[in-house]
């Protein structure tokens, strides 16, 4: 497991160099550590990786988690032992849109098996895996706190719930012709409860 | 502070934990810890093999504690009244750690340079089942060499964060740390980068298991066919008092000494460590005491100088010759 | 009509904004209490009132609160716990969602009480959207005074966060929340000390969940002698509950506590009974973790006197024939349900939120799911429930934080009342998921 997730990325000190959070960025940034004590800037970890990872193609790349230790003046390993904790960082890349469809009970007794397996043939895809465009990629989540409105996927910071296959069209549909990278930080959320 | 533990009580300072003051009775009534390490702040808690039953909480308040209790990480109180070996509560749960440790583990212990000297052996040995209930595939991870020194096989790994702990306590700089969660953790460093400090060759003294081996001892031999010796040299980076494994003349791999509950007496530099390794850089003091129940205790005599002269004396007694003299 | 205290307004239009909250009767608390009120006063209120801490846990809070340590010189916090997580429970996100001011009304009063100068509201990465609606909220509260230097020209000035989380259920419980909320890996600390004493930063600290902060307002409002005559014996005031499953009307719904259970599943006020006119097989009653109970045992205690929803009635029985009220997640599942294969879900959501710290959990949980995964498969052997039920029993209590106990207890219960459908599978070598052909029904292609 080891090698496949971080031994056969390499550091590319050229890509590294060009990694810099943009001036919005960075002013939300500077905005999240005034929350804290200033010796303790470390706690804007979790926001700032959110940051990051929407600004930076959609996940945490090597040299975009050392980019982040630097700016909250931490050690590499302290972010790379973060990141790898969570399951909303992306330590791989992964397609604009990502689908994370719940399967836990309440969405499981609802049909989630049966949305994850449509979704599976219609981009032909496996669970885990991208399109070979890069538009989507598709993963199953652990309850997502939409039992009421099962089955329900996420894609960025949108939810999509009561979910039919009609449903499903639409939305590939409607993500495919918008072609844009969806992120958890994307202020045009969608939902609907 | 008056705690009785397995029946026998014992007088204690205010502070300390459960685990300290059993060891303070002695090894019949210590729990087995894989995790806790006396000299590295907060470690402990997460082996859960050292877990002991709370009969009474206190003379003040006796209600027993709901739960068994990590005995590394709970201070006794006045009055205390603990279970370990004498709960068959605690030796069928303890039974279940060492299950859940073996699970995943490779059993590799024909291949692995920790045989022998492993905690794990021991403890599978003394406070396991010689069964597995489990069936399916073991975790796997490749060996990762960290740097030339240091070899970290994951497979072999309990997850009992001493390392790290090492790596920050003891060390200039961490560099690696656990990743990922849950039964995919590991130990890492950020992207492969090499643990090269003064003293990062301590982690692999700490580490209970065969996942830190020293790759300058790589199979070159079985611990117990090594004779350890305690022998020091002047060092200006740390105490220079280590124990040295002697091979026939022969150093085959220096670490730090250890005591009776296997921990560090002193942490060592990597100089002494791995620079050092003819017998001629060092003072050599005498065979390292060995514990009994070890493996390597075999064909080790601490006494030999002693045991010489007590047999000399026999001889003379009977007239033989000087074995010294010998043609 | 039971009453209703916290989500009563839920569906007034833009009550979302301050200025619709305030015109009915928002913030109203904060006045109340920082007018006319000590901090020590409004503790009492809370003590008296009987809230009992919405999380799961139900550790009243006024004890909570008068726990916590109150050095000179060091800042004390209010953490709120908005990580929830726990399968079958979204209540607090409803709250939020459509009132957030609720609870920020709830996070200044609580830290008057507290004496906290700033608070934080843990929210889970996934509603980021919902931090953002808080955050909003927030934003308007500032504007109008109700935040920053000198609320209401008194001496208590106070600032809240949000802080979003990155996807882990173990950052529910209190600890591995603090450690989130520094930044670090959600890691359960060891406990003592607890974080009434050192808790973020290691200052004191309390973390109380969004519901228990919402309700410290009614309480402030009414007094807590008033709240505490909603209710029965020690389960006072209202709560909420997420229903879910086959139902007819899944959703977030305000209780008095102890109405029967029969009347919330089948009554058309709340879930309006089973959906297609099917039979109820078993209900989780407060969250994954909680002990599942076939119909029988829900409706009636062992004692066949109705269930009522409290936390007493419910825990009826122990666990040998009751559960808890948890969380309040409400899943009910039909007849065509696989209790067997619903385990699966929570035990393959259990292994996959374990933290990996202390090693039943970290290797126990992944066992079971392997385990449950041979039933699925048909390969499971009937001395494998055996195994399952030992493995359960060496996880529960063995482990750092009560994630342990939460894997364990619904394999436990799955097994102690439907072990006939784990036999069953396991002597015809076959698992056949009836239900989903029900499931396909709804999903319309």
């Amino acid at each position: 497991m080891g090698a496949e997730v971080h031994g056969t990325q390499s550091f590319d000190k050229k890509k590294r160099a060009e990694i810099k959070f943009s001036d919005a960025a960075m002013a939300e940034v500077k905005e999240i550590i005034s929350h804290y004590p200033p010796e303790r800037i470390k706690s804007a970890l979790l926001p700032v990786l959110h940051i990051a990872q929407a600004e930076f193609g959609g996940w945490l790349s090597p040299e975009t988690m050392d980019y982040v230790a630097e700016v909250l003046r931490i050690k590499p390993i302290e972010v790379f032992e973060v990141a790898s904790f969570y399951t909303m960082f992306h330590l791989k890349p992964v397609g604009k849109c990502t689908f994370e469809v719940c399967q836990t009970s309440s969405c499981w007794l609802n049909g989630a098996e049966d949305i994850v397996k449509y979704i599976e043939k219609k981009l032909n895809i496996k669970v885990g895996e991208t399109t070979r465009d890069g538009m989507f990629t598709l993963k199953t989540a652990e309850c997502l706190g939409s039992c009421g409105t099962a089955p329900m996927l996420q894609c960025g910071a949108s939810f999509h719930e009561n979910l039919t296959y009609d449903k499903v069209d639409k939305l590939i549909e409607k993500y495919r012709s918008e072609n844009r990278l969806r992120s958890y930080t994307d202020k045009d959320y969608q939902n609907t409860l | 502070m008056k705690v009785t533990i397995d029946g026998v009580e014992i007088d204690v300072p205010k502070g300390t934990t459960i685990l300290q003051a059993a060891r303070m009775i002695g090894p019949s009534v210590a729990p087995p810890a894989m995790c806790y390490y006396t000299k590295l702040k907060t470690s402990g808690g997460y082996c859960r093999t050292c877990i002991v039953k709370v009969t009474k909480g206190s003379t003040a308040n006796p209600n027993p504690m709901p739960k068994p209790v990590a005995s590394c990480r709970t201070e006794v109180m006045d009055g205390m009244e603990v279970q370990n070996f004498t709960s068959p509560e605690i030796v069928e749960a303890r039974k279940g750690v060492v299950e859940f440790l073996l699970i995943n583990h490779p059993l590799d212990c024909p291949v692995c340079d920790q045989a022998g000297e492993c905690k794990l052996q021991d403890l599978g040995y003394e406070n396991g089942s010689a069964k597995t209930r489990y069936e399916f595939k073991r975790r796997e991870f490749e060996g990762i060499d960290i740097g030339d020194k240091i070899k970290l096989h994951m497979t072999r790994c309990i997850l009992c964060y001493r390392c790290v702990k090492t790596a920050e306590q003891i060390t200039e700089k961490r560099l690696h740390g656990v990743v990922h969660r849950g039964d995919a953790s590991e130990i890492s460093t950020y992207i492969e980068q090499v643990i090269d400090n003064d003293f990062s060759g301590n982690v692999i003294d700490v580490c209970p298991v065969g996942a830190l081996t020293d790759r300058t001892f790589r199979f070159k031999q079985r611990v117990w066919f090594t004779k350890p010796v305690d022998a020091h040299r002047n060092c200006d980076k740390c105490c220079g008092k280590t124990r040295v494994w002697l091979k026939g003349e022969e150093v085959v791999r220096v670490t730090a000494r250890k005591d009776m509950w296997d921990e560090v007496e002193e942490f060592i530099c990597n100089s002494c460590r791995y620079d050092h390794k003819k017998k001629s850089d060092w003072v050599i003091e005498g065979p390292s005491h060995i514990s009994r129940a070890s493996v390597i205790s075999q064909g080790h005599y601490e006494h030999l100088n002693e045991l010489k002269v007590e047999a000399m004396k026999h001889q003379k007694a009977l007239g033989f010759m000087d074995i010294d003299k010998r043609p | 009509m039971g009453r209703k205290l916290l989500i009563h307004n839920d569906k007034v239009p833009n009550i979302h904004t301050l200025e619709v909250y305030r015109a009915h009767g928002g913030y109203a608390s904060v006045e109340k209490a920082l007018k006319n009120m000590t901090p020590d006063q409004v503790t009492d209120e809370v003590k008296k009132s009987g809230l009992r801490g919405r999380g799961g846990a139900g550790f009243p809070t006024g004890l909570k609160w008068s726990f916590l340590a109150k050095p000179e010189g060091v800042p004390r916090y209010l953490v709120c716990n908005a990580d929830e997580s726990e399968p079958g429970t979204f209540k607090d996100r409803y709250l939020m969602e459509v009132i957030p001011h609720a609870l920020i009304e709830g996070m200044i009063t609580s830290s008057y009480a507290l004496g906290a100068k700033a608070s934080y509201i843990y929210i889970r990465g996934e509603y980021f959207y919902v931090a953002r609606i808080v955050e909003a909220a927030i934003k308007e509260a500032y504007a109008a005074g109700w935040l920053g230097k000198n609320i209401l020209g008194t001496d208590f000035s106070h600032d809240c966060y949000v802080q979003v989380g990155g996807g882990a259920y173990i950052c529910g419980e209190e600890t591995a929340l603090l450690e989130s909320l520094e930044g670090k890996r959600g890691n359960p600390r060891i406990k003592p000390p607890f974080p009434a004493v050192a808790g973020l930063w290691g200052c004191p600290t309390v973390v109380n969940n969004v519901e228990t902060i919402a309700a410290v307002c009614p309480i402030v409002m009414m007094g807590g002698e008033e709240y505490a005559k909603i209710g029965i014996g020690k389960s006072t005031g209202t709560k909420l509950i997420s229903a879910s499953g086959h139902i007819n009307k899944p959703g977030v719904y305000e209780i008095e506590l102890g109405i029967p259970v029969e009347e919330f599943i089948y009554s058309e006020e709340y879930c309006g009974g089973i959906r297609n006119g099917k039979k109820m097989k078993a209900v989780v009653a407060g969250g994954s973790s909680v002990p599942i109970l076939p119909t029988e045992l829900i409706l009636k205690t062992a004692k066949g006197e109705p269930r009522l929803m409290t936390y007493e009635s419910l825990g009826d029985g122990g666990f040998q024939t009751g559960t808890m009220l948890g969380s309040g997640g409400f899943i009910v599942m039909d007849e065509d349900t696989s209790i067997v294969k619903n385990l699966f879900t929570f035990t393959r959501f259990y292994h996959h939120e374990s933290c990996g710290q202390c090693s039943p959990c970290r290797e126990g949980t992944g066992w079971m799911e392997k385990i449950l995964k041979k039933f699925l498969n048909g390969t499971a052997n009937e001395s494998d429930v055996e195994l399952l039920w030992d493995i359960q029993s060496k996880i529960e209590g063995k482990t750092i934080c009560p994630l342990g106990e939460a894997a364990a207890w619904p394999v436990a219960a799955a097994i102690r009342h439907f072990k006939h459908e784990f036999l069953e599978i396991a002597r015809n070598k076959k698992f056949v998921d009836v239900s989903h052909y029900n499931r396909l029904n709804k999903v319309t292609a």
